[in-house]
């Protein structure tokens, strides 16, 4: 049971595993100058998860040992002691308030000799807290707020005026998104989606775009986190069964024009189909936005492990990774607005599907052509 | 006792990062080809037919999302082999 315990792998593990090479060249006295008084080794995997998960406070900057961040309001419900609120600064320096502590990220619950952790009362906390990617939605929603609003009364005060200022910076994108996007894969009820597919849209971008800015208004990875991608792509999975006309499921449960033992394993994989296509969309996201977290915080790992090796190394290195991390911007600008992109194309794709009209006559006539042969 | 069985974990625990390491390499490997040859093609067909640039275009970045989508469900078990390991 034990060695299972040590074994069970989290998230953070996992991108050890992807920085398994740098780190086992590197790092692999890291566990003997942990215990003795030397300044801990740079260590590539931790310093990338700790950017790209989310966390209980908003890390700004470390000057020497002192940590600046932003604190971030905790909510615990405990069901013994009910509701409690705190800032997340009462955790600093790994102190112990109101019988909890933060350990990994994870708030866990302090039994009663004041040293170890009460397993079984720290799976029955729920934890509400206003985490860094919380406070990042709501960053980004604000943004949203202020774009839209702002932009729809421009048209209320001036209705068929030429678009200015902002006006003009969205309006293209918003007819982008209404004529490439919804018109060509929905066709003629595509009006009924456009508020989803717009607000979707809107949302990835911009919190890509935020996940870009390295400070504190951005940073946070929030499209990178599988409970933010998982959540759209549930919002897409259940606009499509809602709106999934009968021709559609009939397509699904039981093909026309298809011999009754063929059946037997297509309905099968179109069921299977029907889950699967919002779980790619979630997978999507998630790697596409995390991989470009993981790469450009990888080019600035460089630096520091070399620079570990020795001071003017770090320096020289530093000039090609600042480079390549900036090429790689560049890359993750467009990445941000293409996947943005296919999140709406996709979900388009499937609503067109869900609310085509079938062409039966024709159906028929094919299958009866099938028969014959 | 205790040595021989962390000995044996540690052992499994490499196997597993190497296995994953190879399955995500060769999911890459798929998608490279396929995005490859789905760019050639689109390259090729704007290149016949420059005034459906668009439509090809929009068709291309689609299906490359689809073909990313099956290198996904290779990243996935290879993510279920770190985690089991």
């Amino acid at each position: 049971m034990q060695i299972n315990k040590i074994l069970k792998l989290k998230i953070s593990t996992l991108i050890f595993a992807l920085l398994f090479v740098i780190n086992s060249t590197f790092a692999q006295d890291h566990a003997n100058s942990e215990n003795s008084g030397k300044p801990k080794k740079f260590d590539a995997g931790e310093t990338i998860t700790e950017h790209i998960i989310d966390a209980h406070e908003w890390h700004i900057v470390t000057l020497g040992n002192k940590v600046v961040a932003l604190p971030l309001p905790i909510i615990i419900y405990n069901p013994n002691s009910g509701l409690d609120f705190f800032m997340s600064s009462k955790f600093d320096e790994e102190a112990v308030y109101n019988n909890y502590k933060l350990i990994d990220g994870k708030i866990k619950v302090v039994a009663e000799d004041g040293k170890t952790i009460d397993e079984a009362k720290s799976s029955s906390i729920i934890d509400f807290s206003i985490t860094k990617n919380v406070l990042a939605i709501f960053v980004s929603v604000a943004i949203m707020l202020f774009i839209f609003i702002s932009v729809a009364n421009t048209y209320k005060k001036a209705p068929g005026a030429t678009p200015k200022g902002l006006q003009s910076f969205i309006e293209p994108i918003i007819i982008f998104v209404r004529d490439d996007v919804a018109k060509a894969s929905i066709g003629k009820k595509y009006e009924r989606f456009m508020p989803y597919l717009l607000t979707v849209f809107f949302f990835i971008w911009i919190n890509n775009l935020l996940g870009l800015i390295p400070i504190l208004p951005g940073g946070a990875n929030v499209t990178g986190n599988i409970a933010v991608t998982l959540t759209l792509a549930v919002l897409t999975f259940i606009i499509i069964l809602f709106s999934g006309n009968k021709h559609y499921w009939r397509h699904i449960l039981a093909m026309p024009g298809v011999p009754a033992w063929v059946l037997f394993l297509l309905t099968p994989i179109e069921i299977l189909g029907v889950f699967l296509r919002p779980f790619v969309l979630m997978i999507r996201l998630f790697a596409n936005i995390s991989a470009g977290h993981i790469i450009a915080l990888s080019f600035f790992s460089l630096i520091f492990i070399f620079g570990e090796m020795s001071t003017g190394l770090g320096f020289g290195v530093s000039i090609v990774s600042v480079a390549f991390t900036v090429f790689m911007m560049f890359l993750e600008l467009l990445v941000a607005f293409l996947q943005a992109y296919v999140f709406t194309l996709l979900s388009a794709i499937y609503f067109g599907a869900a609310v085509e009209d079938g062409h039966h006559e024709h159906e028929e006539e094919h299958a009866g052509q099938v028969a014959h042969h | 006792m205790l040595s021989t069985v962390l000995l044996q974990a540690a052992g499994n625990l490499g196997l597993g990062y190497g296995v994953a390491a190879l399955g995500a390499g060769l999911a890459a490997l798929g998608a490279g080809v396929g995005i490859g040859r789905i760019g050639g093609s689109a390259l090729e067909g704007i290149a016949r037919q420059p005034e459906a640039a668009g439509d090809i275009r929009a068709n291309m970045i689609l299906t490359a999302a689809l073909v990313e989508g099956a290198a996904f469900f290779a990243m996935v078990v290879g993510l279920l082999v770190v985690f089991k390991s």
